[in-house]
């Protein structure tokens, strides 16, 4: 048994050779048979169902020649399974890309192609392609799908019950949440550190594009003109700070699917939430439920959201399908697609310029934000994660901790730009 | 015969010996063959690896030990590579004390001459070192979760719910809580091995310890202890290297990310992030192929340790 377990790492790379050469041996025989046949390599294995019954057979109506196999790896595997397939040469047709250097690295290593001259990458705005593009702009090697935005989730019988109005500025949202906390039913915020990424995701960036003011910040950031320590950050760290003592009984261990389950189960009021999660509480949630914009500190200022380019398609240079695979991604591009997609998973939001109507209330109130709001990617995708260390991965580790508690907002400030500087030359002065 | 044949026939018998022995070529072959392909080729490939560098083509050229010199110099590195390396000695030292500890204690109870349901003991506490990691970090999840779990539930019953805290979410009770229950997990196993030595030893020498008016201390401390010495040696060498390598627990828990801040971040963990990446760091073959060899090293330090300064010993000891 000791001997297992010394061994699992040499077994989850067996196991990922073993899957390559499955996977090799169905692509040889897939194109034996037919030459037109497509896979998709993807992470969302959440979403094999709307891909399986809605979207590949309204594309098979008007292309019957070209079959479309989907296939998904757990979220957190993804990237090294694709790479190993990927190296290996048997990785499907269609790649999922992640947004920025994920798939910038594999398009420099020359694994994915440019989609420039792909019929329907005209609907696409360049802040949609930007997680697509190279650096320059000029090449774009992903169609771009979707993007998620981050905001709040509340639970309306309870808001009800409280007589409580969803909240528009930080004063008012913490005159919420105090009001929860005196009643003593609820937890006012359903939120845990022990992922790590909720703190960062849900919390900093959800928050912070309101402090740094969206792209305005964003992009003064990889410019080097502003830093982690400058008092915008500060903020958005002393914000989520005050958020601890309305979290949940020991929230240090609280993972995301408990999070889900604590709002979902009606235990708690609000959860700082990703448009992701809109489809799992439909599922799952059994009162009404409503959304609220990120607080802003003056209502009558601007209002900035989090509108995150999630996800893309490109095609993997080693197809034998190209042309298939085209016409796919044009496909991917059209009105058609962005309808299906957009409410077979609400909360998933097309990119395209095209008018989309989404039906589910909630998700529509989220794209709304889209009207009345600016908005932002999240500001460590961008250039500023290429370097060691990776700017994401210490953003949710002080995020975390100063939810936790273990650290200032200042530390962590000071972390961050620390980090930064430690590789980045616009941050070294 | 033999002898006659040999004296009369000096000259055949010679050749006869240094002909090849086939049959040992043919026995060794097969294991030798397959042992070299899985296991000793990635192992030279994977130090051969982290000798090399890749830009961002993914081409790679030679550095030298340029690798080994960020690893352990550069901070953006080193700190979380001795880290890795403080935890995993913390994690290691928890697992020799609590796990062996308990686990000879156990065995000695089950080789009591009149305990009755030895058996049922026996499978049971060996029971979840059967069981997946990934199955037994989702259970102590569940009795741990500070929402839904039964250890407040129960903590709270005998009075004492003061004392629960979300043990796996603090960076100071993380560590310890998760090699714990990585204890619990492999308890059996030193068990196992240390209850097979004790009954190994021979009454008589019991007997004659008792006639000769030792105590059943005495008896533990001057004649069962240093009769299963050696498998204790064995026990400490499998637990140092089964820890060494661990990874899948921690994983399965924290994640890759080893929170919170890295306070369950071991060397496995630390080489699985560097090597595949994570979230949005990139994986780096090379560099992670670095850290594994650092690994080996370690590994193959304290392996040699043992082999030369505490088994030759023991050896000695018992001729």
């Amino acid at each position: 048994m000791i001997l297992l377990e010394t061994k699992t790492i040499l077994r989850r790379t067996r196991f990922l050779l073993a899957a390559a050469s499955v996977a090799a041996s169905t692509l040889a025989f897939a194109s034996a048979v037919s030459a037109q046949t497509l896979t998709i390599e993807s992470w969302r294995n959440d979403d094999a169902d709307v891909w399986n019954n809605q979207i590949i057979p309204a594309f098979n109506k008007k292309y019957p020649n070209i079959k479309v196999q989907f296939k998904a790896d757990p979220p957190t595997e993804y990237n090294a399974a694709l790479n190993a397939r990927l190296a290996g040469g048997t990785a499907g047709d269609l790649i999922t890309c992640r947004p920025f250097d994920a798939s910038l690295d594999l398009f420099k290593k020359g694994q994915l192609i440019a989609v420039n001259d792909v019929k329907g990458i005209e609907n696409f705005s360049d802040v949609a392609k930007s997680a697509w593009s190279t650096d320059d702009g000029k090449t774009t090697f992903c169609m771009p799908m979707a993007s998620v935005i981050h905001g709040f989730i509340y639970n309306k019988a309870i808001f009800d019950e409280l007589k409580l109005v969803p909240p528009k500025t930080v004063a008012e949202f913490h005159a919420v949440l105090d009001k929860i906390k005196a009643d003593g039913k609820y937890t006012p915020i359903a939120m845990g550190t022990a992922d790590q990424w909720e703190a960062a995701t849900m919390g900093f960036q959800n928050i912070g594009v309101n402090y740094w003011k969206g792209e305005e910040g964003r992009k003064a950031l990889i410019e080097g003109k502003q830093k982690f320590t400058d008092p915008a950050y500060v903020q958005t760290f002393a914000e989520l700070a005050s958020w601890a003592p309305y979290m949940g009984d020991g929230f240090k261990s609280q993972k995301y699917p408990d999070t889900q389950n604590l709002f979902t189960l009606g235990r708690a009021a609000i959860y700082p939430a990703g448009s992701w999660d809109i489809p799992i509480f439909r599922k799952q949630a059994d009162f009404e439920f409503d959304a609220f914009a990120p607080p802003v500190s003056d209502a009558s200022g601007k209002c900035y959201i989090s509108d995150h380019t999630d996800i893309a398609l490109g095609i993997n240079a080693k197809s034998k399908n190209v042309e298939a695979a085209k016409t796919f991604l044009s496909w991917i591009a059209s009105s058609e697609f962005a309808d299906i997609y957009a409410n077979a998973l609400p909360g998933f939001f097309p990119l395209t310029k095209e008018k989309v109507t989404v039906k589910d209330p909630v998700a529509a109130k989220f794209v709304g934000w889209r009207g009345t709001c600016e908005s932002s990617i999240r500001n460590s995708y961008q250039i500023l994660s290429r370097g060691t260390p990776n700017l994401e991965n210490e953003l949710w580790n002080v995020s975390a901790q100063v939810l936790n508690g273990t650290m200032k907002p200042e530390e962590a400030a000071k972390k961050a730009e620390d980090g930064l500087a430690g590789w980045y030359e616009p941050h070294k002065k | 015969m033999t002898t006659s044949l040999e004296s009369t026939f000096p000259l055949e018998v010679a050749t006869a010996r240094s002909r090849f022995p086939i049959h040992v070529a043919v026995f060794l072959t097969p294991a030798l063959l397959i042992y070299s392909v899985f296991s000793i080729y990635p192992l030279v490939d994977t130090i051969r690896l982290s000798l090399y560098a890749s830009d961002q083509t993914g081409a790679q050229h030679f550095v030298g030990l340029v690798n080994f010199q960020t690893l352990l110099t550069d901070p953006a590195w080193s700190v979380h590579f001795w880290n890795a390396l403080r935890n995993n000695l913390i994690f290691f030292a928890i697992h020799m004390v609590v796990q062996n500890g308990i686990g000879l204690g156990l065995a000695m109870l089950l080789s009591l001459p009149r305990l009755t349901g030895g058996n049922i003991y026996r499978t049971l506490i060996f029971l979840p070192t059967m069981l997946s990691v990934v199955i037994i970090g989702f259970v102590w999840q569940l009795i741990l979760n500070p929402l839904w779990g039964i250890a407040p539930n129960l903590l709270k019953a005998v009075g004492l719910g003061s004392l629960f805290g979300p043990w796996l979410g603090q960076e100071s009770t993380a560590l310890i809580t998760i090699s714990l229950i990585s204890v619990w997990q492999f308890v059996g196993i030193p068990m196992m091995l240390i209850y097979a030595a004790l009954i190994n030893i021979p009454d008589d020498l019991l007997d004659a310890a008792t006639v000769d008016g030792a105590g059943p201390f005495s008896i533990f401390w001057f004649v069962r202890l240093p009769l299963i010495l050696p498998t204790l040696g064995v026990v400490s060498i499998l637990t140092f290297v089964a820890n060494f390598n661990a990874f899948d627990l921690i994983y399965a828990v924290k994640g890759a990310l080893a929170g919170p801040n890295f306070s369950t971040d071991i060397l496995g963990t630390f080489f699985y992030r560097t090597f595949f990446g994570y979230q949005l760091q990139v994986g780096s073959p090379t560099m992670g192929a670095t850290v594994a060899t650092a690994m080996l090293i370690i590994i193959l330090m304290g392996v040699l340790i043992y082999l030369f300064g505490v088994q030759r010993r023991l050896q000695r000891q018992m001729f």
